[in-house]
């Protein structure tokens, strides 16, 4: 959900898989708040909103934070929509050149500037200032992720995520290592540290020879201590950015609202070199074999991997996979001495063209009120943007025997970074994707592959 | 195309007949020729000529379909020359062609002289039809699955014979000729059959005669079928060819393009262009290109095959 490429409609399944799977379990899921005809205008001059999702996980919370906005706003109906991932942009662009869009969509960090640029999105700041909506109620930097080049809001955040280190519980016991002996972990670009040494132990030959041991056979890996999805394009999200970001690197020179990026910076060359060297030590897949496996959540399942670098929005999913033990970990710290995680969020926003704006924002008031997001915690999906709810979503996932704080640790320490904001966003991906794939699939050094690609990024983000 | 005897060139007097009609019957012709053209005179403007101008109205424009299109002239057409995404593109496309409808070809005409050779059973010739049936999608998917990595049943059994595994659709040298041997897989069966409608209107007595006069089945099929399909033949690669260069479900459901731009596919471009980086002008440009190289493409191949006319004769 929090991805430009994935979908967690289909959480658990790797990217590749699914696009597939999507395409396969494409349909709209229609879920009216209440039983009346679409349409605006109910029988007593009832406004209905419509309102569009894309992770089926978390429409049951919504579904009840609507029930309990139409039982205080009897003059608004609420029209849940959920479309997968893979739909929903291309929906909501057809929506929007029909003049047909959603009164209130969810919202991504990637895609609102696009949106927001050619005044689909309604600017709410009036709004928010007359409202009574303390805007420091939310984590930090939230707010900023809908705001526009021009100082507009684009939206009211609506939950957050970060990335963990996820393991098989048995195999790191096996191997000697206590839960609590994952949170030290450290890294570095020159030896690895003690996160490489973790994962050398962890990886498993077919003679059951592991990485530390003489006599490992790096071709012939039956457990790998690393798993990964792809090379990560130019976001590296669950892939590299864990590493580069604690390398002391960032994506681009500002952010939101970058002019250029920073793909050519030494400490990213030199974290990727690391981290791509753990193939050749065979630590990790090699992106061929990574990139055509089943899904790597599926592979921690089966045991092909030790230890993944996934997203908190996957939680449930691991938590839920059958016949393993998962936990979690937070990311290791690197040489900036401080962990780092790309810290996302989702927001809602409202349609420009909504016939209903009033009611609209009535909507997205609540949505981004404690009474909703309390709501959504109770569920144990997601992190809701509220600090307080957020809290609330820690204790529930607790309860489920998901270690929240390991995603919580990048809030409360400040060592999220915020993904770049920008409205070119599909262009750098389509010049990045390439790229890194060439550099996971090379062994020449990353720095040249990667000035290349960052002269044409820097071009394509200085076109006018 | 069985043996036809050439019309007789009309006597002097054969109009004669027509003069006697009532001078009003032309016109009537006409007006219900008129009526019963009217459907697919309408399907043809609304579905096929109006977008295609439009397009190529688009291909002049920056257009992002959310804002109204501005004209540029020839901008995105000279963008094109200078886009190495482009020309990768088209260079996958048309290695991807060529696999994809050589090996298709000669495997469907071999398919197509075995099933007119080896069995009457129209359960057999019907099963070589059954890839077909199944939908592009699926088609990709259940390859995607059999060719994976880690649990793909190929990868067993390349196992089992000594043979380390592949990873298909990972590596940039196998991952387009992967796709390609799979819509062949699809195809081959639909292609054999307009193969074999050919084979059928070959005389029988042709292959008696040549068999008399001693003539190998493989000098048979090199000297009579080859040669008397040839129009068939033409017909079929000018539909596949076509079709091949369409390419798209297939790369969207298994690699999406990669590893590193080595399936990017021009459909993939154009579609990634329009509807993920809203486009809509550059990938008008790159669509106009890409119906000029088919429209040669085409010509191309009914004049090296001279499809208007038959060795049967």
């Amino acid at each position: 959900m929090h991805r430009s490429d994935t979908t967690p409609t289909q959480p658990g399944i790797a990217r590749r898989l699914r696009r597939p799977a999507a395409l396969v379990a494409t349909g709209v899921l229609a879920l009216a708040g209440c039983a009346t005809p679409s349409g605006t205008g109910g029988p007593d001059g009832q406004v209905t909103l419509t309102y569009w999702m894309w992770d089926a996980n978390q429409v049951p919370g919504y579904q009840q934070c609507a029930q309990d906005f139409e039982a205080e706003n009897p003059d608004v109906l609420v029209n849940l929509e959920q479309y997968g991932w893979d739909d929903y942009w291309t929906q909501l662009t057809a929506r929007m050149v029909a003049e047909s869009a959603p009164d209130v969509f969810v919202d991504h960090a990637q895609q609102f500037g696009k949106y927001a640029s050619f005044d689909q999105i309604l600017d709410i700041s009036d709004r928010v200032e007359a409202s009574d909506i303390d805007l420091d109620q939310y984590q930090d930097g939230l707010v900023d992720l809908s705001r526009g080049p021009d100082g507009g809001l684009y939206g009211l955040p609506k939950d957050w995520d970060t990335v963990g280190l996820f393991y098989n519980a048995d195999m790191v016991a096996e191997a000697g290592y206590a839960p609590e002996d994952l949170w030290e972990l450290e890294w570095n670009p020159r030896d690895g540290g003690t996160f490489e040494e973790f994962l050398a132990r962890m990886t498993v030959d077919e003679n059951g020879v592991r990485g530390d041991e003489p006599g490992f056979d790096p071709s012939r890996v039956d457990v790998y201590g690393l798993g990964y999805n792809e090379s990560g394009g130019g976001f590296g999200q669950v892939q590299w950015a864990p590493y580069a970001l604690s390398n002391g690197w960032t994506y681009a020179d500002t952010n939101p609202w970058p002019t250029s990026f920073d793909y050519d910076d030494p400490a990213l060359a030199e974290a990727i070199g690391w981290w791509r060297s753990l193939i050749e030590k065979g630590y990790m897949p090699p992106l061929p074999v990574a990139t055509s496996g089943i899904g790597t959540i599926e592979s921690l399942g089966s045991g092909g991997y030790a230890a993944l670098i996934e997203g908190s929005w996957n939680s449930r999913a691991m938590a839920e996979l059958q016949g393993v033990d998962v936990r979690v970990a937070p990311t290791p710290v690197g040489p900036t001495g401080e962990r780092a995680s790309v810290f996302n969020g989702l927001s809602d926003a409202i349609y420009a063209g909504t016939e209903h704006p009033d009611e609209a924002w009535r909507w997205v008031e609540y949505l981004a009120s404690p009474a909703c997001q309390d709501v959504v915690a109770a569920e144990g999906r997601v992190f809701p943007a509220i600090s307080s709810s957020s809290e609330k979503a820690v204790a529930t996932f607790s309860e489920l025997g998901i270690e929240a704080d390991a995603f919580a640790v990048h809030v409360e320490d400040g060592t999220g970074t915020l993904s770049p904001v920008t409205d070119r966003w599909s262009e750098v991906q389509s010049i990045m994707q390439p790229a890194m794939d060439e550099v996971m699939s090379s062994t020449d050094d990353p720095g040249p592959i990667l000035a290349d690609a960052d002269a044409r990024v820097d071009r394509v983000m200085a076109d006018e | 195309m069985a043996v036809v005897t050439p019309p007789a060139p009309p006597a002097p007097g054969a109009r004669a007949p027509r003069r006697l009609r009532p001078s009003g019957r032309p016109r009537g012709d006409l007006r219900a020729a008129m009526v019963f053209l009217i459907p697919a005179t309408v399907g043809f403007v609304v579905f096929y000529l109006v977008p295609a101008v439009r397009g190529a109205w688009f291909s002049l424009t920056d257009y992002s379909v959310l804002a109204p299109p501005q004209f540029v002239g020839l901008d995105n057409y000279r963008r094109l020359v200078d886009d190495p995404l482009f020309w990768n593109a088209m260079g996958v496309t048309g290695y991807y062609v060529v696999i994809n409808i050589v090996v298709q070809t000669v495997v469907a005409v071999g398919l197509a002289v075995l099933l007119q050779r080896m069995t009457r059973s129209i359960l057999v010739r019907g099963a070589a039809l059954l890839p077909y049936f199944v939908a592009n999608v699926v088609v990709a998917l259940v390859w995607f699955f059999m060719l994976d990595y880690q649990i793909g049943i190929v990868n067993v059994l390349l196992g089992k014979v000594g043979i380390d595994p592949q990873a298909f659709f990972g590596d940039p040298a196998l991952a387009l000729p992967t796709i390609a041997l799979i819509n062949v897989w699809r195809h081959m069966g639909y292609t054999a059959l307009l193969v074999f409608a050919g084979l059928q209107t070959i005389p029988p007595q042709v292959y008696e005669a040549a068999s008399l006069d001693g003539a190998s089945a493989w000098r048979q099929f090199r000297s009579i079928t080859l040669p008397l399909l040839r129009p068939v033949l033409a017909l079929v690669l000018v539909v596949t060819v076509t079709g091949s260069f369409q390419i798209f479900d297939t790369v969207a459901v298994t690699t999406g393009g990669g590893p590193v731009d080595a399936t990017r596919v021009i459909y993939l471009y154009i579609y990634d262009l329009a509807f993920a980086q809203l486009d809509f002008g550059y990938a008008s440009a790159l669509s106009v290109v890409l119906f000029a190289v088919l429209l040669i493409v085409a010509l191309v191949q009914l004049r090296l095959l001279r499809a208007g006319e038959s060795d049967n004769s």
